[in-house]
């Protein structure tokens, strides 16, 4: 138990915080990728386009 | 003759009408069985629903070729809105039975007569039919019916299925239907905001899988490339409950003929456990999903893209990143470790971010339309929503300082914070969206009064401004009281002092709850009249109106 207790919580303290830094730095270079722009804007306008 | 020589029914239409034979023979021989006289009513309401959906589904098969509706009309979506109009009707439905017993609760903690020393109508059984008539019930119709109506006008495509829909809102009513009563009766398994039985929460689970993959089939099959913000919210939403739900729910039946169940987890875990569910329902639930309907809804009725759509993709992320993990901070100064306890705090913390980058891109949203503030009742109430959200998230994080818990923790303060977001926050974006569905999904020019609108505004903004500040009153001096201690080490007052000091704030917190029912009250006959009184919407603006057939 004590075992898996410090295996589980090595993972987490490391790859873990890695891998969520990771994908939040992906998510915003992402939306702050300059040649998403144009879709970007357009997307803004989505719910004003129909009915 | 015609029709007759013609039934022939669909594969969904055959495993539809089998399942719902199938289990309804199951539920009726379980009544049978059983001898707990709650269960039996359940289980016999549930029987009735599966007999009502085999008529139902042989009567549909029966109109033949007629009930196959188009994808599309003259190259435009052909939506489907039978569902969202009964969601919003049960929506509306839900909401004033709800506040009502939330009504009767404040009187009863005021004047604890009203609880008639009856087993049904004490506090502690009508105060979780009124969380969850409120919450469930009224939040997850409005969730529903909003959800289906955003994915299908920004998908442009018709909601996927044909009998799966209706079971999602049907299925879910029944669910809350069998939930309320039991509360009532006295099933529950005792935990906030998971009050259900394991037969109720298997039910809700495949309701919910099917809302999944009806959502996920409508984004399949759409036209605009990109998928719109909001259904990246109602996304988040719907997998996440079905994560939280199963997690707290992992109960063991005694037996089949018996609504109790033991829960896997044991002690701190079960606490754990349903803290990170409870907590989550707020901000997934309460939070993502109605953050959906922001998204969809002001940009809609403002008639102006969103401020920044690229906060609003960290907004998302950020949020859904940070939520998950702040559960911990309702167990501060327990059993949890206090680490555990400390990493609660810290992402409660850190939720300040994306919460107001939020509020921040919702509210700039109206730049270049501030005017509309002052003539749209609607549009204002959105934005009051909005700026309620920012207020409760600002507030949120603070009472999750392990210092300021220690004051705050059980004590009223909690539930002026948990109304200021539910009243105000949900309450409103809720309305704001409900006033803008009726005239579109019953295709009326406008609402029937707008001065009606006006006069529910301000009636259950001054409602939840005696509410909450009779809260924050009472909760404060509550925390003191308890902690008061007198020059000799006594603790200065007994428990039954504090709760008689709270007595005038809970007449006026009664005050507050009982004008906001009644601005939902003026609100249901605005609506009943502007489906009854108004002129149908002119068909001289065909260029952005699609043709419903008639069903």
């Amino acid at each position: 138990m004590a075992q898996m207790y410090h295996l589980l919580a090595s993972i987490a303290q490391s790859v873990g915080v890695l891998y969520f830094m990771g994908m939040f730095l992906a998510v915003v270079a992402y939306a702050l990728w300059p040649r998403n722009r144009e879709t970007f804007d357009r997307a803004a306008s989505i719910p004003l386009k129909d009915e | 003759m015609a029709a007759a020589q013609h039934f022939s029914m669909r594969g969904n239409e055959t495993i539809g009408a089998g399942l719902c034979a199938a289990f309804g023979v199951l539920f009726l021989i379980i009544a049978g069985l059983t001898d707990h006289s709650g269960y039996a009513f359940h289980m016999v309401v549930m029987a009735l629903a599966c007999g009502l959906g085999f008529y139902a589904i042989v009567n549909w098969a029966a109109r033949g070729e007629t009930r196959h509706a188009p994808l599309e009309i003259n190259g435009r979506p052909n939506y489907n809105d039978g569902p969202v109009r009964f969601a919003t009707i049960a929506a509306m439905f839900w909401g004033i039975a709800g506040f009502t017993v939330g009504l009767v609760i404040a009187l009863q903690l005021a004047f604890p007569a009203l609880n008639f020393d009856l087993p049904w109508t004490n506090f502690g059984r009508l105060r979780p039919l009124h969380t969850s008539a409120v919450i469930f019930a009224f939040g997850g119709n409005v969730l529903l019916g909003t959800s289906f109506y955003v994915v299908q006008r920004t998908c442009q495509a018709r909601l996927a299925g044909v009998l799966s829909p209706w079971f999602v809102v049907l299925g879910y009513n029944l669910f809350i239907v069998v939930a309320g009563t039991g509360y009532l009766l006295g099933i529950t398994q005792g935990k906030e905001y998971a009050e259900p039985e394991w037969y109720a929460d298997l039910f809700l689970t495949v309701v919910w899988v099917v809302y999944l993959l009806v959502f996920l089939a409508t984004i399949w099959r759409r036209k605009e490339p990109h998928i719109y913000v909001a259904n990246w919210f109602y996304l988040g939403f719907i997998v996440t409950i079905a994560v939280l739900h199963l997690g707290n729910n992992a109960t063991i039946p005694v037996s089949l003929t018996s609504p109790k169940s033991y829960i896997l987890w044991s002690g701190i875990q079960d606490a754990m456990f349903q803290w990170w569910y409870g907590h989550n329902a707020v901000g997934f639930f309460l939070t993502a999903g109605f953050l959906a309907i922001m998204y969809y809804f002001i940009p809609k009725r403002a008639e102006r893209p969103v401020y920044s759509y690229r906060l609003s993709i960290i907004h998302f992320w950020a949020l859904i990143f940070l939520y998950i993990w702040a559960g911990p901070h309702h167990l501060h100064y327990t059993a949890l470790p206090d680490w555990a306890q400390t990493l609660g705090m810290t992402f409660s913390i850190m939720l300040w971010m994306p919460s107001w980058g939020g509020m921040i891109n919702g509210l700039m949203t109206l730049s270049g339309a501030w005017d509309k503030l002052r003539t749209d009742p609607v549009l204002r109430m959105m934005v009051v929503s909005v700026a309620f959200y920012g207020m409760s998230t600002f507030e949120g994080p603070l009472m999750s300082i392990k210092a300021v818990n220690s004051l705050s923790h059980y004590t009223d303060w909690t539930i002026g914070h948990v109304h200021s977001g539910a009243l105000g926050w949900v309450g409103y974006v809720s309305f704001g969206a409900i006033y803008c569905l009726v005239p579109w999904l019953w295709k009326r020019e406008r609402l029937y009064s707008n001065r009606l609108v006006e006069w529910h505004f301000w009636i259950s903004t001054i409602g939840i401004v005696f509410y909450i500040s009779a809260m924050w009153v009472s909760g404060i001096m509550q925390g003191l009281m308890w902690r008061a201690y007198t020059s000799l080490g006594f603790l200065e007052y007994s428990f039954v002092e504090t709760v008689a000091a709270m007595h005038p704030y809970y007449v006026i917190r009664a005050f507050g709850g009982g004008l906001f029912l009644l601005g939902a009250l003026l609100m249901a006959y605005n609506l009943w009249m502007t489906v009854r009184a108004v002129a149908p919407r002119a068909e001289a603006v065909p260029a952005n109106l699609q043709h419903v057939p008639a069903e």
